[in-house]
């Protein structure tokens, strides 16, 4: 019962908690601070989007409302506020529980100051849901050189989080973990020619629980259960995992400007982490600006990565390892992705706004797992009734739609 | 107390730097970065869709991080 409870689970960690734990600390360190460049503030802007992920058998959706406003001539404040709702019935879900849906709210407050030619940024972000809370604080610092062609920019990030856990819908009191993430940025873009600008990022990071007991791990989804064979059959088991987990992270990227108001643009990004995982991604766009009211973008992006040393889809035995993961993110696998989007700009304008733009972006991702297997979505038929091997079921698919819809203000 | 021959020392280098510096001319003038200002030229024109798309490949994703700083690289006005 404990396992099935942990089932509506995974989704719980996959999706929501997917998000604080890993993008939190990105999602602050990317909004309310390093503005790259440092010798001027960040425009103000409203921007009030709606987005929507549909894939799986998950669907999450909410707004999502940034508003960034300057004080004088040197300093910008900006102030986020972000909402996913959840409705899962996930490959996770599936497998021993049934449908659920959550909640998760985020806030986030930032202040820029700037002087001469740099740029002190300072954020704070919060992020609840029903049984886990996330704070983070970051820091940056970003500066100009060589008349702004070069800029160079350091960030900070550090968060406080406690993991809970649900059972039959209610808070579990005796279940509250503390983990501390750190996260430490480095930046550099780089104008080489009037058509070209090139930009190299570094990001290490690392996430701890603190005072655990015995036995107890906080980097986990505490409803996701590892699978192991038992009398022939796959029985299941909470998940165990280390109790630290380093990253590192590089990448470069390049925007070029062709000479018919158009852009294309290369990305690639190595990572590799303490648990074994290696991935890489790249990605290719081209943007059209036609006649300065419509602009087009088209993408392709692609991605790759090892297992991590503790997964496997299924165990031979119960306790087979110290560690143990099925956590299909941390399974190998290749993935696409295409996107086209539009952004058009108003030709009117309303007093006191300079521009106003609507803007629709479509992102379909299929992601194709080597080792991670469908042995329970079969209609409601888990797969040795469907006529499956144990271990050989058909492997996992996953088919994503990502929408993103949000108007934009300049004043 | 900071000695005068401590302020001077420290004066005398950041003079140097800032000379030495000063020879690096912008091989992009101000006048020639047009192109490099249109906003089809910034890594993040619009910081709230691309900080949720980064998101989402977060979750779906084993790697994170290095995904660069918000705005443009242009250093242009």
């Amino acid at each position: 019962m404990v396992v099935q409870e942990a089932a509506v689970v995974v989704i719980k960690r996959c999706l929501l908690r997917l998000l604080p734990v890993r993008f939190l600390i990105g999602a602050c360190l990317a909004l309310v601070c390093l503005p790259v460049l440092a010798a001027v503030l960040p425009d103000e802007r409203v921007d009030v989007l709606q987005h929507q992920y549909e894939g799986g058998g998950i669907k999450v959706s909410g707004p999502s409302v940034l508003v960034r406003k300057n004080i004088g001539t040197k300093v910008s404040v900006s102030a986020n506020y972000y909402v996913d709702m959840v409705s899962s019935a996930s490959i996770d879900v599936l497998a021993s529980a049934s449908r659920y849906s959550e909640e998760r709210k985020q806030q986030s407050v930032g202040l820029d100051y700037m002087f001469d030619r740099t740029t002190y940024s300072l954020g704070y972000t919060t992020s609840d849901e029903n049984d886990y809370q996330s704070k983070t604080y970051n820091l940056g610092v970003s500066q100009t050189f060589f008349g702004d062609l070069t800029t160079l920019s350091f960030g900070f990030a550090f968060g406080q989080d406690v993991v809970g856990r649900n059972i039959k819908g209610m808070p579990d009191p005796s279940f509250l973990l503390d983990k501390q993430q750190r996260r430490y940025t480095f930046n550099l873009s780089q104008i080489l020619t009037k058509n070209l600008i090139t930009e190299l990022s570094l990001e290490s990071g690392t996430e701890a629980c603190i005072n655990m007991k015995e036995g107890e791990t906080c980097l986990n989804n505490p409803y996701r259960s590892y699978s192991y064979v038992l009398n022939g059959a796959r029985a299941l088991l909470p998940e165990k995992y280390p109790l630290t987990h380093n990253t590192d992270a590089a990448s470069l990227r390049a925007i070029y400007h062709l000479p018919y108001s158009a852009s294309i643009r290369a990305d690639y990004r190595s990572f590799s982490d303490s648990w074994g995982i290696s991935a890489s991604n790249a990605e290719l766009r081209y943007i059209q600006d036609f006649k300065k009211d419509l602009l087009l973008e088209v993408k392709y992006r692609i991605y790759s990565q090892t297992e991590a040393d503790f997964y496997s889809d299924l165990f031979p035995y119960k306790d087979a390892k110290n560690f143990m993961a099925r956590d299909k993110e941390l399974s190998p696998f290749s993935s696409t992705t295409i996107g086209v989007g539009l952004t058009y700009k108003f030709p009117w304008t309303l007093p006191g706004i300079d521009k106003s733009t609507a803007n629709l972006y479509w992102d379909h991702m299929q992601i194709d797992y080597e080792d991670f297997r469908d042995y329970a979505n079969f209609s409601g038929i888990k797969a040795p009734d469907a006529g499956y091997k144990l271990g050989e079921e058909p492997l996992y698919k996953l088919n994503a739609d990502v929408i993103r819809f949000y108007i934009s203000f300049w004043f | 107390m900071i000695s005068a021959k401590v302020v001077l020392i420290t004066l005398a280098l950041c003079t140097l730097l800032c000379s030495s510096c000063s020879r690096v001319k912008p091989w992009v003038k101000p006048y020639e970065r047009q192109n490099i200002a249109d906003p089809i030229m910034s890594f993040s024109r619009d910081p709230i869709s691309d900080s949720y798309l980064s998101h989402v490949h977060d979750a779906r994703e084993g790697a994170k991080g290095a995904d660069g700083g918000a705005g443009g690289g242009c250093g242009c006005n």
